[in-house]
């Protein structure tokens, strides 16, 4: 069982949303990185979104643009990523979702890469500039090794682009919160919850929130409907602020245990999928 | 080759999802890609609509200047020994081909009810054709220009400014044509709703590659009839620069089908492409992805996007349109380069011998065609197009020359 499913059928027997932090592998060092993971997963994150740095982050916003220049000055590369992984797998079985561009996977091979990321531990992977309309290449190599390919939907995703992704999509759907790059935003868009209600008409998939989350309270708010909050911005301000690399875990993790507070204060219908 | 060619004689490229062979496609997030799909059926309406082909023709002859003159360069013709002509495109308003496209994309916008545009540019003269159109039709414009880009070409920038586009300077990168395309496509994704993002070359995600394509290639078109007229028959060569490709596939599309004329497209070799300061995408790249569509791209040994340099800031682009990529892989285009040094040479050469100042893009076309025409007949003939003219350039120029 791949451990994404896993992970959501645990969370669903306790009827809690989960928590999804998501780190740029690199920012500023790979060794502060496992650091990072080791401390997030203490904090209860329940699965980890890990950026594969690139040079054209066109879909992000400043936070994670200036992560992925960090991370690509001290030179992490996917390799190193998959390293990182590996390593970190020797200890956790929290899930790992590889989130990033295309081009750089494309260019290691998509069999080769299906089979390191495999190997290494990867249970999930998110290509924001890939739609599934162009996915086929990419899944012909990911579904033969067990390894879940992620979908986006965004507000204005319609109905047809629904049915596409929840058919094409493994392991969860990812909401886009908002329509612009990733980046913490003081409010999130009022009509998240009917977009999610939405959603569910057409997959019994879990869903997972993201863009835009910052706070406990709009992680409670967000778990109150939704099967997990991903917080990626307003985690990499926090690691941005913290200064020295030695303080960097402490804090992220300091900041993922108030959000996971957030969420398990979150009152949830008995069945959200 | 045989084989390739007839092939692509019979296919009809973009297929349906705009993939051009294995090129091309729609590499964009979620988010963008019900903005495109609305994009692809709006060009399609407008297309069969004999009303828009109508405005956009008037708007090409009575704003534009439209048909530029296919002009028979009579002392480069007796130095170099073959027949040259030039396509001017430089004489279109706002100094280059690039408001050919302009015209088309606000003419489509308009139709869509946006009210709002964003484009990139490099050189400016995008941003300058953009700027232009956008104020002849009152429709509030910004312009994403990379800061370098901003410091090299200063004369399109006060052009953007006196025709009331609002400038945004990005720093980011190597600060030059692919960050203000990052940068521009991450304003589309926030504004998706109200904004008409116009893409200024052949590059970017489907619909956009073919219908640049189709507002361009009335350059070829042209060139086509005007030869014929003054010629009699069909030109051996056609020449024109690639950075994105837009005036390249303008020219070169219209004779896709006469098998008889060659086509060389020519890149930027900068210090050379053996340094590795260069922005020759397709003959030191590898297929990659890269703003929405898959092509050629120069990239390094882990995938990332490798900076790129040229003189010639329309040139300084690390991809290029998945069209071009396509046809050379079937062997239509062959792909030549030029470097600086032999651009500027190029550029000398025209001014002096023919009284015209071209682009700095352009004379990377031109440097080729001084290698190439002395080993031709004499009755051979070569068009080269002559995309744009080199007044945003003598700031550069200036500080060679002084070298």
């Amino acid at each position: 069982m791949n451990r994404i499913d896993a992970k959501f059928s645990e969370l669903k027997s306790r009827g809690e949303a989960g928590l999804i932090p998501f780190v740029t592998a690199g920012d500023p060092e790979i060794t502060t990185t496992l650091k990072i993971l080791r401390s997030l997963e203490a904090a209860g994150a329940d699965m980890i979104e890990l950026g594969v740095p690139f040079s054209d982050p066109m879909a992000d916003g400043a936070t994670i643009q200036r992560a992925s220049e960090r991370a690509l000055a001290g030179g992490t590369m996917l390799p190193h990523v998959l390293a990182l992984v590996r390593r970190f797998r020797r200890e956790s079985e929290l899930p790992i979702i590889l989130f990033g561009y295309y081009n750089p996977i494309y260019h290691y091979g998509l069999a080769r890469f299906a089979a390191d990321a495999r190997a290494a531990g990867v249970d999930g992977l998110l290509c924001v500039d890939l739609p599934p309309e162009e996915s086929a290449e990419l899944r012909r190599q990911t579904e033969k090794r067990g390894l879940y390919t992620i979908f986006l939907l965004a507000p204005t995703s319609d109905e047809e682009r629904i049915k596409l992704v929840a058919r094409l999509g493994r392991g969860f759907i990812y909401y886009v919160s908002v329509t612009g790059v990733t980046g913490a935003r003081r409010a999130l868009e009022g009509e998240l919850q009917a977009q999610v209600a939405r959603i569910r008409r057409y997959t019994r998939q879990p869903i997972a929130v993201g863009f835009g989350v910052s706070t406990p309270m709009q992680a409670a708010r967000i778990a109150a409907f939704a099967d997990a909050a991903v917080v990626g911005s307003a985690l990499i301000d926090v690691i941005e602020r913290a200064g020295r690399n030695g303080r960097k875990a402490s804090q992220a993790g300091a900041f993922v245990a108030r959000l996971k507070r957030g969420i398990k204060g979150a009152k949830r219908p008995v069945s959200s999928f | 080759m045989q084989n390739s060619r007839h092939s692509l004689a019979r296919s009809k490229a973009p297929d349906r999802r705009g993939h051009f062979g294995v090129f091309g496609g729609r590499y964009v997030s979620e988010t963008l890609m019900p903005a495109l799909i609305e994009l692809e059926k709006a060009y399609a309406a407008a297309r069969r609509d004999p009303s828009f082909r109508r405005e956009f023709e008037t708007y090409l002859r009575e704003y534009a200047g439209r048909p530029t003159p296919l002009y028979f360069a009579e002392r480069l013709t007796a130095d170099l020994g073959a027949r040259v002509y030039l396509k001017r495109e430089d004489l279109c308003h706002t100094g280059a081909h690039k408001i050919n496209n302009t015209i088309g994309q606000v003419l489509l916008a308009r139709r869509m009810g946006k009210k709002r545009i964003i484009a990139e540019t490099g050189a400016g003269q995008h941003g300058v054709a953009t700027a232009t159109v956008a104020a002849r039709f009152g429709i509030e414009c910004e312009i994403f220009m990379g800061k370098e880009d901003v410091a090299r070409q200063y004369l399109n920038v006060l052009r953007m400014r006196l025709l009331g586009a609002k400038l945004r300077v990005v720093e980011s990168g190597s600060n030059t044509l692919k960050d203000a395309m990052n940068e521009a496509l991450r304003d589309w994704v926030t504004n998706v709703r109200t904004t008409y993002y116009l893409i200024g070359s052949v590059a970017g995600p489907h619909p956009y590659p073919m219908m640049v394509r189709d507002f361009q290639s009335v350059i070829g078109k042209e060139a086509r009839r005007q030869i014929r007229a003054t010629e009699g028959r069909l030109p051996d060569y056609l020449v024109a620069c690639v950075g994105g490709g837009s005036n390249s596939i303008g020219l070169f599309y219209p004779f896709i089908r006469d098998h008889g004329v060659k086509m060389i497209g020519v890149e930027a070799a900068g210090a050379g492409i053996s340094t590795g300061r260069h922005a020759a995408t397709i003959l030191g790249g590898e297929v990659g992805v890269l703003h929405g569509s898959k092509s050629y791209l120069l990239q390094d040994r882990n995938g990332q996007v490798r900076e790129t340099h040229s003189i010639a800031a329309g040139l300084d682009y690390p991809g290029v349109g998945p069209e071009l990529s396509y046809l050379r892989d079937a062997g239509r285009i062959r792909f030549s380069s030029a470097t600086d040094r032999e651009a500027l040479a190029a550029l000398k050469e025209l001014s002096r011998t023919e009284g015209v100042i071209p682009a700095l893009e352009s004379a990377h076309a031109l440097a080729e065609l001084l290698k190439l025409a002395p080993k031709l007949k004499k009755n051979q003939i070569i068009i080269v197009n002559l995309s744009g003219r080199g007044d945003k350039d003598m700031g550069t120029v200036g500080e060679y020359l002084e070298k």
